[in-house]
């Protein structure tokens, strides 16, 4: 709720595009799709790709370019579990909670995640570098437990060794620096 | 025609009717709460469910079309155990408080109960943590919330406005503006039509009820109460009246036995109104075609839930608006300033009292420009309903009651004030004194009814054409004055489009914010009579047909308020008391400042 006041980059990571000129981009792009109907989930899509994520004012840059009510972006935004509201980080881990993994300890590996990351499911770090997620099954089963972190799928994990494999995406990001 | 059978009565339907709709046909009613014939038709509730012979599933009758040969039970064993079912899981998240409730015996979602006959409560499921959320018209309360969502509908679709939908998913949902901000924070023109619609005590009229008591309780407050031309002709639904009976004598010995010190009538603002924005509208004319810069088409102000739409959607058009404050903020005016001197009171001792078809009114009365050297024009504004209730409360017998007159000198009114509460009344009641003005005769139509402009079409257009001026308005000879009208705003935004557009054919707009004008204003009483619009309608007409005086200009107690008070009109005094400025506020208030 509210306005989102942290300058924010965009999902990729580069921080040279200012938020008018990405407001900018969503407004013309949205503006393409005025008058057609079911467009809107496709345009919300789109933002989050450039944007990041869909605070409230990009929520109005569309309804405006839609021309359509706010109340109704904002309706699918709050529907849909894939778009945000809040800042994404640059990495989403997804911990698994199908019953495999539930079994073998998945909830182990929230809670230390919990302790680690310092904060709570489905946000993100204050530095930006990760948001928190639980996913019903990731189809890795015979690996249980398991979670994810972008693509990288990380079978039966120990939650003793989670701050090590969160360690290297540190040292990742200072390496592409 | 199809033939089907409903409860083994062999009976016949066109085809494309819903089962319900055939059912209610024959004497069938299928218990149903989302419903709202030809405007909220989603089968959200379920509760309209019957049984079709071959059909593993019950079907939602408000949705499903007839087809030949259908054998159709609503009230089978089966219909009914899941119809209960569906109602205790309705309610099961709902606050027991019915006896402190709002709609306590107005409720449909209680009265469902009744005719279903349940009679414990079996499921208890989480409540909502969100708090009612208080505008100055309109109070939110989503713990009373079924998600039927014919609020939403409402604002959508009828009224095209969009403050509200629903939000979030699963047990998280509830119907809300975006982002979950408040009502008063949002584009929400206040017009009310989903308290109108709401089943539930989820959406209704932000309290008035206690301010009006607690100054009518206060010996050093002189006490005036005004109300609008559409609410004679609902407050008796209040009391059980039919549909489209005219109260105006018996609600003017209610307020009084209320213990009001003055009863005075919008009527005779309204009569003002017509002298003040019919010159605007002729001053207006002269300066275009002599080459000036006023703005046409000039449009009606009378309307606050309209006001506040076009200050969100349409901000660069406000200087389309006629300065004129809406009728019932005039009399507000009139009782701080001239009835205060006349009295030998101090503004400060009146308190101006409102009884509005309208939600809209009470988010108008709190806008600052609306004051008299600082006293705010009206202290409180109470809607029919509100009216209604406090009547009973007091215990009044309002149906046996004898009729009484309004007071002077604010109390007197002409016809052409009746039906400013009626779609195309304002425009009718404008043409009839400006015609006149003009040419020296009357309005050239039967029984001074502008047909055209007659009826609850969304947009009505007429043209009058002004011949054999008189000498001082020979600059209009032969010109046609186009005037439309519209009432809701999904009307509102068409003829505006246009008007942005630099497109609009028309002179005069008349806007009213709610379908069919006042008389179904967001604070009128909720009814199920489908043609209500039609019969309060011809209340207000009848109203304008049993007077004499028929036109705003011949009103003789008006024509002494300019002599002793105002001067002229359209002057220095009319425009500090009875004009007004319009703010730019953008969709999302972005411009306020």
């Amino acid at each position: 709720m509210g306005e989102q006041i942290v300058k924010t980059n965009c999902c990729h990571g580069c921080s040279n595009t200012n938020e008018t000129e990405l407001l900018e981009r969503i407004s013309e792009l949205a503006k393409e799709y005025r008058g057609k109907e079911g467009a809107l989930i496709q345009v919300l899509h789109m933002a989050q790709v450039i944007f990041g994520y869909l605070p409230i004012e990009v929520q109005r840059v569309i309804a405006d370019a839609l021309d359509i009510p706010v109340s109704q972006v904002s309706g699918v935004v709050s529907f849909y579990s894939f778009f945000s509201t809040q800042p994404r980080g640059e990495h989403t881990i997804r911990v698994c909670m199908g019953t495999a993994c539930y079994v073998r300890g998945g909830k182990k590996i929230v809670e230390r995640l919990k302790e680690i990351l310092d904060i709570d499911i489905g946000d993100t770090t204050k530095d930006r570098k990760f948001t928190f997620e639980v996913a019903r099954c990731i189809g890795a089963c015979g690996l249980a437990p398991a979670m994810s972190i972008d693509d990288v799928v990380y079978k039966q994990v120990d939650p003793d060794k989670l701050e090590n494999i969160l360690a290297r995406y540190y040292q990742e990001g200072e390496k592409a620096v | 025609m199809i033939n089907l059978t409903i409860n083994g009565i062999p009976v016949q339907a066109e085809e494309g009717t819903t089962i319900l709709e055939a059912a209610r046909a024959n004497n069938i009613h299928i218990p149903n709460l989302c419903y709202m014939k030809g405007i909220h038709e989603q089968g959200v509730c379920r509760i309209c469910v019957v049984e079709i012979e071959g059909n593993r599933n019950l079907q939602a009758s408000c949705i499903t079309k007839v087809r030949e040969g259908m054998n159709i039970k609503t009230n089978s064993a089966k219909v009914q155990k899941v119809r209960k079912m569906l109602y205790e899981l309705l309610v099961s998240n709902h606050p027991e408080d019915c006896l402190q409730c709002e709609r306590n015996q107005s409720c449909e979602l209680q009265e469902l109960g009744q005719t279903l006959g349940v009679r414990e409560r079996r499921l208890y499921g989480k409540r909502t943590e969100i708090e009612a959320d208080i505008s100055p018209s309109i109070t939110r309360d989503p713990s009373k919330c079924i998600l039927c969502r014919r609020c939403v509908t409402v604002c959508n679709e009828i009224q095209d406005v969009g403050a509200i939908n629903v939000q979030n998913r699963g047990f998280d949902t509830i119907v809300s503006p975006a982002t979950e901000l408040p009502l008063n924070s949002t584009a929400c023109a206040m017009c009310g039509q989903c308290t109108v619609v709401c089943p539930t005590g989820a959406l209704t009229e932000t309290d008035g009820i206690a301010k009006v008591q607690r100054a009518l309780a206060d010996p050093n407050k002189h006490v005036i109460v005004q109300t609008a031309p559409a609410v004679r002709a609902a407050l008796g639904e209040c009391f059980g009246l039919p549909v489209g009976t005219p109260v105006t004598g018996k609600m003017v010995t209610a307020l009084r036995m209320l213990g009001f010190d003055d009863v005075f009538d919008t009527n005779f603002a309204a009569d003002l109104t017509i002298l003040e924005e019919g010159t605007e509208f002729l001053n207006r004319v002269t300066d275009a075609l002599n080459g000036g810069k006023a703005v046409l088409p000039m449009i009606t102000s009378c309307s606050p839930g309209w006001i506040k739409h076009i200050e969100h959607s349409y901000h660069t058009e406000l200087d389309h608006l006629s300065t004129c404050k809406s009728p019932h903020m005039m009399l507000g005016a009139l009782t701080k300033s001239f009835y205060a001197k006349k009295i030998n009171k101090d503004p400060k001792d009146i308190f101006t009292v409102s009884i509005m078809p309208c939600t809209a009114k009470k988010y108008e009365i709190q806008r600052p420009e609306m004051n008299v050297d600082g006293y705010p024009d009206v202290d409180a504004v109470l809607t029919t309903r509100e009216l209604g209730k406090m009547i009973k409360s007091y215990g009044i017998d309002f149906v046996n009651l004898p009729d009484s007159d309004f007071d002077a000198p604010l109390g007197l009114s002409t016809g052409a004030a009746d039906i400013f509460g009626v779609t195309g009344g304002v425009m009718e009641a404008a043409l009839r004194t400006v015609y006149e003005l003009v040419t020296g005769r009357e309005l050239p139509f039967d029984n001074l009814r502008i047909t055209p402009l007659k009826g609850l079409d969304q947009i009505k257009t007429a043209s009058i054409l002004i011949e054999d001026t008189l000498p001082e308005y020979k600059h209009l000879e032969g010109v046609t004055v186009n005037v439309a009208v519209t009432s809701g705003l999904q009307g509102s935004n068409i003829l505006m489009d246009e008007v942005k557009a630099g497109k609009s054919p028309y002179h005069f707009i008349e806007v009213m914010g709610c379908p069919g004008g006042c008389i179904s204003g967001g604070g009128q009483p909720r009814t199920d009579c489908e043609d209500f619009r039609v019969k309060r309608t011809n209340a207000l007409y009848s109203e304008d047909e049993r007077k004499v005086l028929r036109k705003s200009h011949e009103n003789p107690d008006l024509a002494k308020l300019y002599e002793d008070y105002l001067g002229e009109i359209g002057g220095e005094i009319s425009h500090h008391l009875l004009h007004t400025v319009y703010t730019r506020r953008g969709l999302y208030n972005e411009l306020v400042e």
